[in-house]
């Protein structure tokens, strides 16, 4: 069982705190020969396997690295372009590490954003009157779930479908909110949580959720 | 005050008096700097806004109360807000018939243990701190109230009232999926 990552939503719906805490990290390398059995397209400025999956390497992983340089985008670090090099035969054999690129702040923050509407239209879809907005959103690898307090600020945890206990934990979270970064009095209401003492203390929180500690 | 590890059953008691004390260095500097009564109440009751739209969150967090459906509800979590904050247990009457006003009565209060008002500044409300917290407590859970103090244990009544007054429900504020 495992919480993946926590995201709270401030009461306007931007997203004030953003914690990753267990990733899985895929990353498959292969050497490749001429010419290429995968297919691959150049997608939001990233090149991303379309077609042909093998040894790990599925639909949607992004090339992250050839021959052991990083990849930026479409360009390899030293500043070539990736497609001409990969057409060209006598580049080959090819050492290519492909993976599931990691979200970036701006991403998250559309994504928490996104989430604001959603939650807004799901309890307006409500056939009875009065109804929450969602609470639990639920996926075939991830369960999402979601508290908002009274005032208005939205605690997110993106968990394992199989993790207990995560009502719980969230209200936990928002102990902590309240406790580290609300008491903070360098802490502006509405505004990213950028304080230190709520992040270790939201780790440990975690951590002892893991060795199940806290199953109170 | 940071609290030492995550789980902590009971938040952390300090000495009430350590508190009384650090109210009346308040006080007395604002009276110092403002020199003015009147600023002096306007200022404590902004602080105490400032306080009040924080520390709802710390009592919502602890306490897992549902929303307010009248103010009877209301009347009941404040006086069971100043229980928790504050250890004094405040007599809600004095309903108005409409039922959106009532007082708050306190035999002891402990902000004002040690405390004589000289003279001069006998239009000071040593205690408005609370009226903001109130106010801005309220605020933040989209019930708009104001509150006065009607009698003062300082200034020689029987004891101290604190009024409080529905307004308006904020449904603009009204977060979605509680409207």
């Amino acid at each position: 069982m495992a919480i993946y990552s926590i995201f709270i939503l401030s009461k306007s719906g931007g997203l004030i705190y953003q914690y990753d805490h267990t990733s899985i990290k895929i990353e498959v390398e292969k050497t490749f020969t001429y010419p290429l059995d995968i297919q691959l397209v150049e997608q939001n400025k990233r090149i991303v396997v379309a077609f042909g999956q093998k040894d790990g390497i599925n639909v949607g992983h992004n090339l992250l690295a050839m021959n052991g340089i990083q990849l930026n985008g479409t360009l390899l670090d030293d500043g070539r372009e990736v497609t001409p090099f990969l057409a060209d035969q006598s580049n080959f054999p090819l050492c290519l590490k492909f993976g599931r690129p990691k979200l970036s702040t701006n991403e998250k923050i559309f994504l928490a954003s996104m989430f604001y509407p959603l939650f807004a239209i799901a309890s307006q879809l409500s056939p009875e009157i009065k109804s929450s907005g969602i609470e639990v959103l639920e996926a075939d690898t991830f369960k999402l779930h979601c508290f908002q307090t009274l005032t208005g600020i939205k605690f997110l945890i993106v968990a394992e479908p199989k993790q207990l206990n995560v009502e719980h934990l969230l209200r936990r979270v928002y102990e902590l909110y309240a406790d580290f970064a609300l008491k903070n009095p360098f802490y502006s209401l509405e505004m990213p949580i950028r304080c230190e003492q709520f992040e270790s203390n939201l780790q440990l929180l975690l951590e002892q959720e893991k060795i199940g500690v806290n199953n109170v | 005050m940071a609290r030492p590890g995550v789980r902590v059953a009971d938040s952390k008691k300090i000495n009430s008096e350590l508190f009384t004390l650090t109210y009346g260095a308040l006080v007395s500097q604002l009276l110092k700097d403002y020199e003015n009564a009147e600023d002096v109440n306007r200022q404590l009751d902004r602080m105490g806004y400032n306080i009040g739209v924080r520390i709802i969150e710390d009592f919502l967090a602890r306490t897992s109360t549902a929303r307010c459906t009248d103010m009877k509800d209301t009347a009941e979590k404040i006086q069971s807000a100043f229980k928790m904050y504050l250890g004094v247990n405040p007599t809600v009457t004095s309903w108005s018939p409409a039922s959106d006003e009532f007082s708050l009565l306190f035999d002891q209060n402990p902000m004002t243990e040690f405390v004589e008002l000289p003279e001069s500044c006998l239009s000071l409300k040593y205690c408005n701190l609370f009226c903001g917290i109130i106010r801005g407590a309220c605020e933040m859970v989209q019930l708009e109230v104001t509150s006065w103090f009607v009698q003062d244990s300082l200034k020689g009544d029987p004891t101290t009232e604190l009024r409080v007054k529905f307004v308006k429900k904020l449904e603009d504020a009204m977060p979605a999926g509680e409207d």
